[in-house]
């Protein structure tokens, strides 16, 4: 039995692609859930009221400082000794999902807060409420702020999900080890997989270029 | 009758430092009043007052005989709630020293925007009057162009379309020249010009004398929170009554 690299990859390719598969299930689902979550972070960093400030600010520095790895790790194990049993997808998602919405949280306080407080006050001016300022004034300017540092999270999402192979989650990084386990065939297939990471992360990119292109003001 | 805008006895305070200290004015439908004095004298602080940018501690400003920002129930003075601060800000219109277009709109687009959310126009409508603004401001041309794509006089001539187009009771014009080029401060005030002949009741704070001098109806110079002296331009600039004013006017440029 001599096969080659390409023989074994076609042998491989649905537990490969099941594996992509749940790769990007798992960015999707964290950077979805997390840029919700990190909204509304950003909002309470910006707006809240003095204790809700305090322990959303607590919130995102815990997290913040925390590594991606132990947050995995905790989710799987220790919500679980408190009667939260999450499966490992689950589990992993949720941890990068938290870790999501605090950097997100920062990128929405620092885009909002880089908007001149004039256009506020001309908002206001005209008669504008609250609710319609943050919709047609400020939220449009800090998207756009916000938007080239939200596509380099989205792509640490992606590369972040491969830490969710340490609690057992199959996704592309655990089937390629299993993969090499059985043919010993390591320098390709991480290379392999290596490339497939950078093909989502490049689109992940070009996706936001063209979203920064799309929304840019003429000047 | 009742006057535009009456002013009672009106107090603000940064912390513990004290900026207006009792300030009383009353204005009457269609005068063009400027407010001069030396920075920190409180004057940009008292226009903001008016439409509730800044909160004050103390007195009355009513506009139409409606009072602003404030009620008094039981002794207990309140703010009033959001929604009714906001609606009340429509009757004033203001245009700012550093324009505040909003930049990710076109010129029109700014125009419009205050039309369709605040005064719940249909867009065509909206259109219909943000044109005829920016026409009346020389900028028809323009409607299309973003802020950035806009000299600041040009920028300028944008917002002050954006606020009169909401068909505000009184317009506010806070140093609306300050950070403009010498050369194109003289378009603005002829937009200003412009709108006081059409009758527009305008408090103008500027440090623009001469205009000052041939644009106003009346003259207010405010000194550390008060107002020191107020009259006739003509009096006010030509025979000064106060040292204050006369050491004011000597150091500031009449040209």
């Amino acid at each position: 039995m001599d096969f080659s690299f390409l023989d074994q990859l076609w042998l491989a390719r649905i537990p490969l692609l099941k594996g992509l598969g749940v790769s990007v299930s798992i960015s999707l689902l964290s950077i979805v859930v997390g840029t919700v979550l990190g909204v509304f972070v950003g909002l309470a960093l910006v707006y809240g009221f003095r204790p809700v400030k305090w322990i959303v600010r607590g919130y995102t520095d815990f997290i913040r400082g925390t590594p991606v790895l132990v947050l995995v790790l905790a989710s799987y194990y220790v919500l679980s000794t408190i009667g939260i049993d999450l499966g490992p997808f689950q589990a992993g998602v949720l941890a990068l999902a938290v870790f999501c919405s605090s950097h997100v949280g920062e990128l929405v306080r620092g885009a909002l807060q880089s908007i001149p407080k004039g256009q506020t006050e001309a908002a206001k001016a005209i008669g504008l409420t609250f609710a319609q300022t943050f919709t047609y004034v400020l939220g449009p300017q800090a998207l756009r702020q916000a938007l080239p540092a939200w596509v380099n999270t989205a792509a640490e999402m992606v590369k972040a999900s491969t830490l969710l192979s340490i609690i057992g989650v199959s996704e592309l990084l655990l089937r390629t080890q299993e993969l090499i386990s059985r043919t010993f065939m390591s320098l390709e297939f991480y290379f392999f997989a290596g490339f497939l990471y950078f093909v989502i992360n490049y689109g992940i990119e070009r996706f936001g270029r063209y979203v920064e292109r799309k929304t840019a003001v003429p000047s | 009758m009742t006057n535009l805008l009456e002013i009672r006895d009106l107090h603000k305070r940064y912390g513990t430092v004290e900026v207006l200290k009792g300030v009383d004015c009353s204005m009457r439908q269609g005068e063009v009043i400027s407010i001069i004095g030396s920075s920190g004298s409180g004057k940009t602080t008292m226009l903001r007052c008016i439409n509730m940018l800044e909160e004050f501690q103390g007195g009355t400003i009513a506009i139409d005989g409606q009072e602003i920002g404030y009620e008094t129930a039981g002794g207990a003075r309140r703010r009033k709630p959001e929604r009714e601060i906001a609606r009340q800000r429509a009757l004033t219109g203001m245009a700012f020293q550093q324009f505040n277009l909003f930049p990710h709109m076109t010129a029109a687009a700014n125009v419009m925007l205050g039309l369709v959310k605040v005064k719940k126009m249909s867009r065509d409508e909206a259109r219909v009057l943000a044109e005829k603004w920016l026409d009346r401001v020389g900028l028809l041309s323009r409607k299309d162009h973003y802020p950035g794509q806009l000299s600041g006089g040009q920028q300028q001539r944008v917002a002050i379309a954006r606020a009169i187009a909401m068909n505000p009771k009184l317009m506010l014009f806070d140093e609306v020249t300050s950070a403009l080029d010498p050369e194109l401060v003289n378009e603005v005030l002829q937009v200003i010009k412009g709108l006081a002949e059409d009758g527009m009741s305008m408090l103008i704070v500027t440090h623009e004398m001469r205009f000052a001098y041939e644009v106003s109806s009346r003259v207010i110079f405010m000194n550390q929170g008060r107002i020191g002296e107020e009259g006739h331009p003509r009096e006010m600039f030509l025979k000064p009554r106060t040292e204050r004013l006369a050491e004011f006017l000597k150091t500031s440029t009449f040209n």
